[in-house]
């Protein structure tokens, strides 16, 4: 098995625990991972991006090729389009958060750009802020969207629970708990469709 | 032995520790700063007293590590590729002095320009002193090559140098650990004078340099990092260096149809290039960085006119390296998903919400508004992102600490009023030597420094400067009349505009001092305050 997934936001949107946590499932497992993280400069509220990729099979490259993608997991819905020419079109998913993150002048009309994510054709969109709030943690929006795209990454959703679980341990049993509603949310979300 | 989650950074840092290291220096620049925040945060690292506390600058780390070196203990010196800038003079003259204890340089280039000025390469650098240097393909190459460079170092007494690239130290990979080693005991070299670089014995040691050419690249030649791997197809060959090697291979599923000499180590094997250019047709050279090898190889008339690369425009000639763009030089189909939609939009970064630096920028706007444009200089930091939209407040950015001595230049030239702009850890790092030129011709210059507490770019490195910058720059100086501390906030804008414009038209050096913490810093203590009272 091989899985080559694109992480996108904006800086301090927290894209990296969605990779944590997946890596720390994934590694258990007994697969290689690779994931290429941006710091520094974008860090400051700018696009930000992570390759990451899983597999049975010792990984060559730490950047994913064009057009190769199996998915696109985003905190952001222009974000998610950016990425678009690393996705396969054929069998690529697109996952993404529907509440976008202004902080330029200049951002798309969110019809038009609910519009454009409408014509993608595997595509997982949700309003994952609205979910993490209703649940009572606004900060764990990344756990919905993750839970979103659980049921395509190919390892079994009690292994990310369990990697959920390891990752919140130390700030108690409540956080652990509303993250792991947050991540069911989203699976259910993305199993309804 | 399990396999550990590492950056590159941090293999680099726990391969360095496991080494027997017993002391990292260093000055934070991206993407180098994580292997000494690693070694900061280390168990292992505060067991052994590993001194891991942030240098001034790159230079005075080069320094420390050198002498650490010479007291005989593992020393590490890390950087970002232009903080080797700031580093050269000690470098190149520690290739002169050698080494006694086990001294590596980590130098992380930064190809693309993700966080700098430019993507100098600093394969060169190594090569201009004479001395090996590595470049590590993967995590686990990372661990394992600096884990042998402190044996390197020892056998031959010299000091090594490992570059990394942005993708490297910044990505992440499973890495297995070799056993820990203990540090060295404090000893000397039998000859007492060999750090003494009098040109007698400067011209000595330099010849002892020269001489062990031969062994380091015999060390190249049987390395474990550099491998000729047959191909059946000679129609073309891949010389591939570093994290190239990983395009190269991304693209076959890793059996290359073509002979793939991978190069790991320098000097370059000139037997294993050799072989190559005999028995292919083609040979394309793929290297991160410049066209270091591509360079060598083709020569300066290129006689052979088979060696393909960044120089004959098969590659890039700037820029990162990915799997598609060597795809591209091997004559293979290129792969692409869909184009991005019309839509979209750049994100550039910015100042954070509630930054500081955002009301020192708003006061020098409106203090610099009836001057005109092009006076201000600027430096090194997050305040560098006020050259952006929509302050537009800065017209240069050089190097560490050129916002004063540039903003000097202009009033030589008969600029008037000039305002430099450098942040509280630039200063420290390189922005006093600027004042005291600026002191010592009672220049007419006005230099704020922001202070916000922290190296703040960087992640919030604890600065040099910290509640000293007003001492400094009295002992350096300047008038005490004409040193201010003022606090960036929207509503002391009107009197910080005020002093702004009052010390513009001061005919010497005045500092300006706008003084809050960074808000990143801030809200991670009061986060760490809180959990403190809740236990």
């Amino acid at each position: 098995m091989k899985i080559d997934i694109i992480l996108a936001g904006v800086g301090g949107q927290g894209i990296l625990s969605i990779a944590t946590i997946v890596g720390y499932a994934a590694v258990k497992r007994g697969m290689y991972m690779k994931q290429a993280e941006v710091h520094g400069m974008s860090q400051r509220g700018g696009d930000v991006q992570s390759h990451f990729r899983l597999s049975d099979e010792e990984i060559a490259s730490d950047l994913i090729p064009m057009g190769k993608a199996d998915m696109i997991i985003s905190v952001e819905p222009m974000e998610s389009l950016r990425y678009l020419p690393w996705l396969n079109n054929e069998t690529g998913w697109l996952i993404t958060n529907d509440q976008p993150f202004v902080n330029i002048p200049n951002y798309p009309d969110f019809d038009k750009l609910s519009a454009e994510l409408g014509k993608l054709k595997n595509k997982v969109v949700i309003n994952a802020d609205q979910i993490a709030k209703d649940l009572g943690s606004a900060r764990s929006a990344n756990m919905v969207i993750l839970g979103a795209a659980s049921p395509y990454l190919g390892i079994p959703f009690e292994e990310i629970e369990d990697a959920v679980r390891e990752n919140f341990a130390r700030k108690g049993e409540d956080i652990v708990n509303t993250n792991i509603a947050c991540l069911r949310a989203g699976r259910e979300f993305a199993e309804k469709r | 032995m399990a396999k550990t989650l590492f950056l590159g950074d941090e293999a680099v840092a726990q391969a360095a520790l496991d080494a027997g290291l017993s002391g990292v220096y260093a000055y934070p620049g991206t993407p180098s700063t994580e292997i000494t925040e690693f070694i900061q945060n280390s168990k292992q690292g505060k067991a052994g007293q590993v001194h891991s506390i942030w240098a001034g600058n790159e230079k005075t780390a080069m320094e420390s590590a050198i002498g650490m070196s010479y007291a005989g203990k593992r020393a590490m010196v890390c950087m970002k590729h232009v903080g080797l800038n700031v580093a050269a003079d000690p470098f190149m003259n520690s290739a002169i002095t050698g080494a006694n204890g086990g001294l590596v340089v980590v130098v992380a280039d930064d190809p693309s320009m993700h966080s700098s000025q430019d993507e100098q390469d600093s394969r060169y650098y190594a090569k201009f002193a004479l001395i090996p240097s590595f470049e590590p393909s993967n995590q686990q190459e990372a661990y394992d090559i600096t884990y042998a460079a402190f044996d390197y170092s020892e056998k031959y007494n010299t000091p090594v140098l490992i570059r990394l690239t942005t993708r490297l130290s910044h990505s992440r990979s499973g890495v297995e650990r070799k056993a820990e080693r203990p540090q060295n005991e404090l000893h000397l070299l039998e000859n007492k004078k060999q750090f003494i670089l009098l040109p007698a014995i400067a011209r000595v040691n330099y010849r002892n340099l020269l001489g062990k050419q031969d062994a380091f690249e015999n060390e190249s030649l049987n390395s474990p990092y550099n491998k000729y791997i047959d191909g059946a197809d000679k129609k073309m060959g891949v010389i591939a260096s570093g994290i190239a090697y990983n395009y190269l291979m991304e693209n076959f599923d890793g059996k290359c149809p073509y002979p793939v000499l991978k190069i790991s180590q320098y000097p370059l094997p000139k037997k294993l290039i050799e072989k190559m250019i005999d028995e292919c047709e083609t040979v394309l050279v793929a290297e991160e960085g410049y066209p270091f090898i591509e360079e060598q190889v083709r020569g300066l008339l290129n006689r052979t006119g088979k060696i393909i690369g960044r120089l004959s425009g098969e590659l890039p000639r700037d820029g990162e390296l990915n799997p598609n763009l060597v795809a591209k030089a091997l004559g293979m189909p290129d792969t692409y998903g869909a184009p991005i939609p019309e839509l979209v939009v750049p994100r550039p970064p910015a100042l954070c919400v509630g930054c500081p630096h955002i009301d020192s920028y708003n006061a020098i706007n409106a203090a610099m508004e009836k001057y005109g444009a092009g006076k201000v200089f600027a430096d090194i930091g997050c305040y560098t992102l006020g050259a952006l939209p929509p302050y537009n407040a800065i017209y240069t950015t050089v190097d560490m600490g050129a916002s004063i001595t540039m903003a000097k230049g202009a009033a030589d030239a008969g600029m008037r009023p000039v305002l430099a702009v450098i942040g509280d850890s630039t200063f420290t790092h390189s922005g006093m030597t600027s004042l005291l030129d600026c002191i010592y011709e009672n220049t007419p210059v006005t230099v704020m420094i922001l202070d916000n507490s922290t190296t703040g770019m960087t992640g919030g490195q604890d600065s040099h400067a910290l509640g000293v910058l007003g001492e400094i720059c009295k002992g350096l100086g300047v008038k005490e009349e004409h040193i201010h501390r003022i606090t960036p906030l929207k509503q002391h804008h009107e009197e910080n505009v005020a002093l702004i414009q009052k010390e513009l038209e001061y005919e010497g050096v005045s500092v300006i001092i706008p003084t809050r913490e960074c808000i990143q810093t801030l809200s991670r203590r009061m986060k760490k305050q809180q959990a403190a009272k809740k236990n």
